[in-house]
This record gives structure tokens, sequence and C-alpha cells, in this order.
């Protein structure tokens, strides 16, 4: 197997991410996408992880920091979806685009 | 060896297909409860994806907490927020916002692309042997001990915050 056939999965799953962040505008679609993408740097993380293992067998630095990615992922979605349940509770809808009290 | 390596290689391209295919369903279906389940293909082919890295514990904690948990609260999330079930074609941003985000993925992908076949050729990966659990956890509590203890007390946070932002007062 190519180091690079991972990596090319990796860089197509997290192109499809950034478009559903860009393209989206329901908060929690804009949540998913944005778990496509961090899913895709941890395939990222364990190739070269795996990639490196076979040269030196005590090194799993790789899988390391993908269980770290997964652990801040689940932290994240969990204050991502608070925030989602609040905006819709004060304006009756998740559409990223009603959330513009910023613009002046 | 060599006929395992068609195995796995046949077995790489079919789920990668697979996840392909349910990461574009995940962008664009126009049902928020079947983006959720699409996300599930994705993430359960990212699962055997890692189990083809002979990387067995990252493979198992992905089906824990992601499909175990993340799928499930984002089930919470949309129900929570009363989302139509069924279609609804209100989920996307206008025409010309979906254009330039296509334009920027692809933008995107040949980048990475180019860089990727550029800078790793054909690197091989060589015998991959199975990365044991035990040498993921004594990694972890030796070398990685500080970012596992800054990382629980993120968690922690995390759970205080979530549940100050969604308390009702």
């Amino acid at each position: 197997m190519f180091l690079n056939q991972f990596l090319l999965l990796a860089a197509i799953l997290f192109c499809i991410g950034v478009y559903g962040v860009l393209a989206r505008k329901n908060g929690v679609l804009v949540l998913m996408s944005i778990e496509l993408i961090l899913n895709s740097v941890n395939i990222n993380l364990v190739a070269f992880g795996a990639y490196w293992h076979v040269n030196d067998m005590a090194n799993v630095t790789g899988q390391v920091f993908a269980l770290f990615v997964i652990a801040v992922a689940a932290a994240e979605v969990g204050v991502g979806l608070a925030l989602v349940l609040l905006i819709y509770r004060n304006r009756q809808s998740i559409n990223i685009d009603d959330v513009d009290m910023l613009k002046g | 060896m060599l006929a395992l390596l068609v195995a796995q290689n046949i077995a790489f391209y079919i789920i990668a297909v697979m996840m392909v295919f349910g990461a574009i369903r995940v962008v664009t279906t126009k049902n928020v409860m079947h983006a959720a389940l699409w996300l599930v293909l994705v993430l359960s082919g990212a699962a055997a994806q890692f189990i083809l890295l002979a990387a067995e514990f990252v493979a198992i904690t992905q089906v824990l907490v992601y499909l175990g948990a993340i799928i499930v609260l984002f089930l919470f999330g949309i129900m929570l927020t009363r989302a139509k079930t069924g279609t609804d074609d209100d989920l996307d941003n206008k025409k010309s916002a979906k254009f330039i985000g296509a334009g920027i993925g692809l933008a995107l992908f040949g980048l990475m692309s180019y860089s990727l076949i550029d800078g790793f050729k054909d690197t091989e990966f060589g015998d991959l042997t199975v990365q044991r659990t035990a040498e993921v956890s004594d990694s972890i509590f030796s070398t990685y001990l500080l970012p596992f203890e800054v990382l629980s007390v993120l968690l922690l946070a995390a759970l205080i915050g979530a549940i100050v932002i969604a308390r009702r007062d």
C-alpha cells in the first residue's frame, strides 16, 4: 500500500468538509462538516504513524495524536451543539445567516 | 504476502469510495437526519481504514467516541432544534455561495494533491505491524503525560461550559 493513497483520501474528505462549511447554513450541518474535516486529519495522523512505526517500533506518536484529536473533537461538538441550542432558543431558527448582530 | 497486499488494496479502495460518496451526501443531502446517518458511513469507514493501517486502538476509539457518542449528540441536536423531518430546502446558502465554496474546495484539493504527489511520490508502507494498545498506552502515560492531563482539563472545561451555555435560567 502506498502512503499517498491514504493521504489523498484524507485530502478529498477535507475538501468536501470545507465545501460543507462554506455551503451550508444550518448550524448542525456546519458542525457535521467540521467533523468531516477533523476526521480526515485523523486519517492523515494514523497513516503517518503507521509509516513511522515500520522503522521505529517504539514510536506510536501518530496514534496518540489521533486520540487527542478525537477527544478535542468530542469537546468541540459538545460546546458547539450547546451554542446551536442557545441560538435556537433565542431565535427559533439555527440559520447561521440570522446570527448577524456583530454586523453594524 | 502479495495476496494480502492485493486484498488490502481492494479493501482500501472499496471503503474509500464508500467514504467519499457518504461525505458528498453529508454536504449535499436535503434532509438533516439523513446527513447524520451518512456521517455514520464516513466515520465507520474511517475506523475500517484505521484497522487497515494496523491501528487497532484508534479504530475502536473511533467507533466508541464518534459512532457511539458524537452521532447520538448530533441526533439529539437535530431533534432538540425541531428540524423539519423530511426534506428541507432551506439548508444551503444561496447558489453563488455554493459555487464559491465548491471553487475553494476544488482549488484546495488541487493544491494538496499536487504537493502530496510531489512530496510522497510512491512511498510505500513496507510491512505494517500491529501497533499494540500497550505501546500506545506506554506512550501516552510517559512521553505525552502532560498533554494528556491538559486534555482531561479541557474535557472538564467543555463539559461545564456546555452545561452553563445550554442551561435555561
